[in-house]
């Protein structure tokens, strides 16, 4: 066993630290570091660089675009483009639209859709939820007549992230009634301008607007747009929610945010030193680091893993460990910025009294944190899974 | 020894919640903030014709008498409404300076006024370098011919820009970090050199940043005797802090409510999530967080004016620690058990979520009282 990479890996670490140097825009890295919400244009931009260096979508295959790296390239993509300050490629787009046509699309569809989401010329967002159908996905109620060459649908989503963004959008929809209700479901591409929808933002307590209600009014959507069989779009489902989701335990994004305590700390003055000198403080966060260097390790594990190997971690094990990870550093931070986390709207500087506007993003981001126990299956939920399937109670 | 509320207690407990329950509904609240002040000044008078703006005041000034316990008490229906009028800088923290450190002219200009409700105080102390020590004050007060000149900044002042007036403290001797060298001013709304910039916080209250330009006062604003206020600024804040306590209690046991409500209506899988016995425990642990948070209230009211300062110190930062930390799990498990619901702000629980938020950065976090605990050599025996 080695932790060490090898040559050839330290030398495309090094490729790719060059290039996000100076790829990522000042401003958008700013942004990233201080954990803002980008713009559609900055996501958009930045996807932009990425495709012209062919690196827009890593782990489609080579002629959709992809890069054809290993395991550990992709991995190593991940960590640099968080540590560098870089945002997150447009999830929907790369890592649930891309992999669902390519299991699922027909050529047509494939030729159509994906060239254009890996460039973003396309913004996609996820259907899914709906009031009645959270957890249980599978009791969702909106519906699709079928009428000749069109899908009549009719119905609500909810939680619908970026929807207002959107061009498009991937949504699951009933279109019969059969004994068990994951049959009978089947999954649309909506083009987000037919007449009959409307989008509702939802404020979130962080103060952003980012998920939406989508209501469909006898929306009418081309036959053509179905994906895989009628009537089977939940093993579509089941595809993208268990299909290998790179980073999910999200070490990066962590990483990011104990940068964020450490240069925050050391602005806070505390006696004759700065908080980074508080014992109790400091211990806190090398805990956190330590365990977060355990997942790392875990996320290696499962990164490196090839078919017959013992003992590789599930995405369950890093998605609970992970988030449980990214709320203690999000607790660390309200810690950290103490009473300058108060302020919903800091001064801009040029009316700067008091509150400096660094600590902007404190409170929205300890708020926001709790998400990541409930958005892509809840934790409780998870766990159930994990008890039934993993350890057969 | 006595650990029950009294019927007068009660009393004063259940009509405040009934007219809280009339007039400080979800909805009915964000009406209230969404005055020029942040808050509403008929339920402030409405407070004042319910006899709250003259607790903790004595019956010689006019007030209500009335101890810390009654405060509590007030203070845990508070919370449970989310009340976003300034109770607690108008009246634990200037109200009680003016009414311990003024003397009878400026008690007579302010409290009545105060207790009728025709007048909001602020607190102005905080500073932003200074964290959560209270004897870091940079401001500076200059003696001049006839008065007095301030100039420095104050941060987080509740209510700062629609109080009608403000007690500012300000160093008069000493360098920033002395104990001695405090002094505690009153000054009006729109004083000439009084610089105020106005912002709501992530609880949903108002506050501001104040820069003091030259601001010129009359001798006679100077309050208490010089260079002697911080002493009674640590009384001051701790009886806050115990408010504090008491408004986690009642945002807990709102929570708490709300939660068991969710878990018993909101089906998944066809029944209720709350037959789910993971769910259920997490909400018995609720209980167990509120009764501790409850115990906290108490000793801090019990305490919060203790003549012994160290007692008061143990006794207050014990309270701030235990219950904000109960507090906090139990906003987490509240919004974890709300799904998707719990994070958006058109429903309730995130609005609590956040007020136990702020609570927690007020007036020292858990970690800053833990510190003075710890660093005083623990409890050992010191309590009750
Ligand atoms: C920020 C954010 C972004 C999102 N973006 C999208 C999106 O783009 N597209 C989309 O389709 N959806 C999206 N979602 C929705 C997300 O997938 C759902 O919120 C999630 O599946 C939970 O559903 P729910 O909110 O209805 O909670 P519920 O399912 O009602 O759960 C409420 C509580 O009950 C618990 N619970 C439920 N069933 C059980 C059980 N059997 N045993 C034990 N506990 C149980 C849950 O763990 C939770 O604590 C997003 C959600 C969030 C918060």
């Amino acid at each position: 066993m080695d932790l060490q990479l090898s040559p050839e890996e330290q030398a495309f670490r090094d490729e790719l630290r060059r290039f996000f140097d100076s790829a990522v825009p000042p401003a958008i890295r700013a942004k990233v570091r201080r954990e803002e919400r980008t713009t559609k244009e900055e996501l958009v931009a930045w996807q932009r660089i990425l495709h012209a260096r062919g690196w827009a979508v890593p782990h489609w295959p080579v002629e959709w675009g992809g890069t054809g790296w290993n395991a550990v390239q992709r991995y190593l993509f991940r960590e640099e483009l968080f540590a560098a300050g870089a945002p997150e490629p447009q999830i929907f787009n790369v890592n649930m639209l891309g992999p669902l046509l390519l299991a699922y699309g027909t050529p047509a569809q494939k030729q159509r859709f994906l060239p254009r989401a890996a460039r973003l010329d396309d913004w996609w967002c996820q259907g899914f939820s709906e009031p009645g159908a959270g957890s249980d996905l599978a009791a969702l109620k909106t519906s699709a007549r079928r009428e000749g060459d069109v899908f009549v649908v009719h119905g609500q989503k909810v939680w619908t992230s970026t929807a207002r963004h959107a061009d498009w959008i991937f949504l699951l929809v009933r279109t019969g009634q059969f004994a068990k209700k994951q049959e009978g479901i089947s999954l649309l591409l909506a083009d987000m301008r037919t007449p009959g929808i409307t989008v509702r933002p939802i404020e979130t307590i962080d103060g952003a607007n980012e998920v939406n209600e989508v209501f469909f009014d006898d929306v009418r959507v081309p036959a053509e747009n179905l994906v895989g069989e009628e009537h089977q779009g939940w093993s579509c489902a089941k595809y993208l929610l268990g299909h290998e989701r790179v980073g999910i335990a999200n070490v990066g994004l962590t990483k990011n945010r104990i940068r964020r305590i450490r240069e925050l700390a050391a602005r806070v003055r505390i006696g004759q030193g700065t908080l980074l000198d508080d014992r109790g403080f400091a211990e806190r966060l090398a805990l956190l680091e330590m365990e977060l260097l355990a997942l790392e390790i875990t996320q290696l594990r499962a990164v490196t893993a090839h078919a017959g190997h013992e003992s590789v971690p599930n995405a369950t094990v890093l998605k609970i460990t992970g988030s449980a990870l990214q709320q203690r550093a999000a607790e660390l931070l309200l810690e950290a910025g103490g009473p300058l986390a108060i302020p919903l709207q800091p001064a801009e500087p040029e009316e700067e009294i008091a509150t400096p506007g660094w600590a902007r993003m404190i409170t929205p981001t300890y708020c926001y944190s709790r998400a990541a126990t409930i958005y892509g299956g809840t934790n409780e939920v998870l766990r159930n899974v994990m008890a039934r399937s993993a350890l057969g109670l | 020894m006595q650990l029950q509320l009294t019927e007068d207690q009660r009393l004063l407990r259940d009509s405040l919640d009934r007219f809280l329950a009339d007039r400080y509904g979800f909805e009915q609240r964000r009406a209230h903030q969404r005055q020029a002040a942040g808050y509403n000044r008929e339920i402030w008078s409405a407070f004042a014709e319910l006899g709250l703006l003259g607790l903790l005041l004595p019956a010689e000034q006019d007030g209500f008498g009335g101890s810390f316990v009654d405060a509590m008490v007030v203070m845990e229906s508070f919370g449970r409404a989310l009340v976003v009028e300034p109770y607690l800088p108008s009246l634990l923290l200037a109200g009680r300076c003016i009414s311990l450190a003024g003397d009878a002219a400026q008690r007579a200009r302010l409290l009545p006024g105060l207790i009728a409700g025709e007048l909001v105080l602020a607190f102005a102390h905080a500073e932003p370098q200074a964290r959560y020590d209270l004897a870091d004050v940079e401001t500076t007060a200059r003696r001049q011919a006839n008065g007095w000149v301030l100039d420095g900044r104050k941060s987080l002042v509740q209510a700062g820009a629609s109080a009608d007036w403000l007690v500012v403290s300000a160093r008069t001797a000493g360098a920033t970090r002395d104990a001695n060298g405090i002094s505690l001013f009153l000054v009006p709304r729109g004083a000439p050199g009084l610089v105020l910039r106005d912002y709501a916080t992530h609880d949903g209250l108002h506050a501001a940043d104040l820069r003091l330009d030259g601001l010129r006062l009359p001798a006679d604003a100077l309050l208490g005797a010089p260079a002697e206020a911080l002493p009674l600024i640590e009384r001051l804040v701790d009886g806050a802090i115990a408010g504090l306590v008491a408004e986690l209690v009642g945002i807990m046991s709102a929570l708490q409510a709300l939660t068991l409500d969710h878990i018993r209506t909101r089906v998944q899988f066809g029944r209720p999530i709350g037959s789910n016995q993971v769910l259920q425990h997490r909400v018995v642990d609720m209980t167990m967080a509120i009764e501790q948070a409850r115990s906290m209230a108490i000793l801090a009211a019990i305490e919060a004016d203790a003549p012994d300062p160290r007692r008061r110190r143990l006794a207050i930062s014990t309270a701030k620690t235990v219950a904000g930390q109960a507090a906090t799990q139990v906003a987490r498990d509240a919004v974890q058990l709300h799904g998707g619901m719990g994070i958006t702000l058109d429903h309730p629980v995130g609005h609590y979520f956040k007020r136990v938020a702020a609570i927690e950065a007020s007036l020292g976090n858990g970690a800053h009282h833990l510190g003075l605990v710890a660093a005083g050599g623990g409890l050992a025996n010191a309590l009750p």
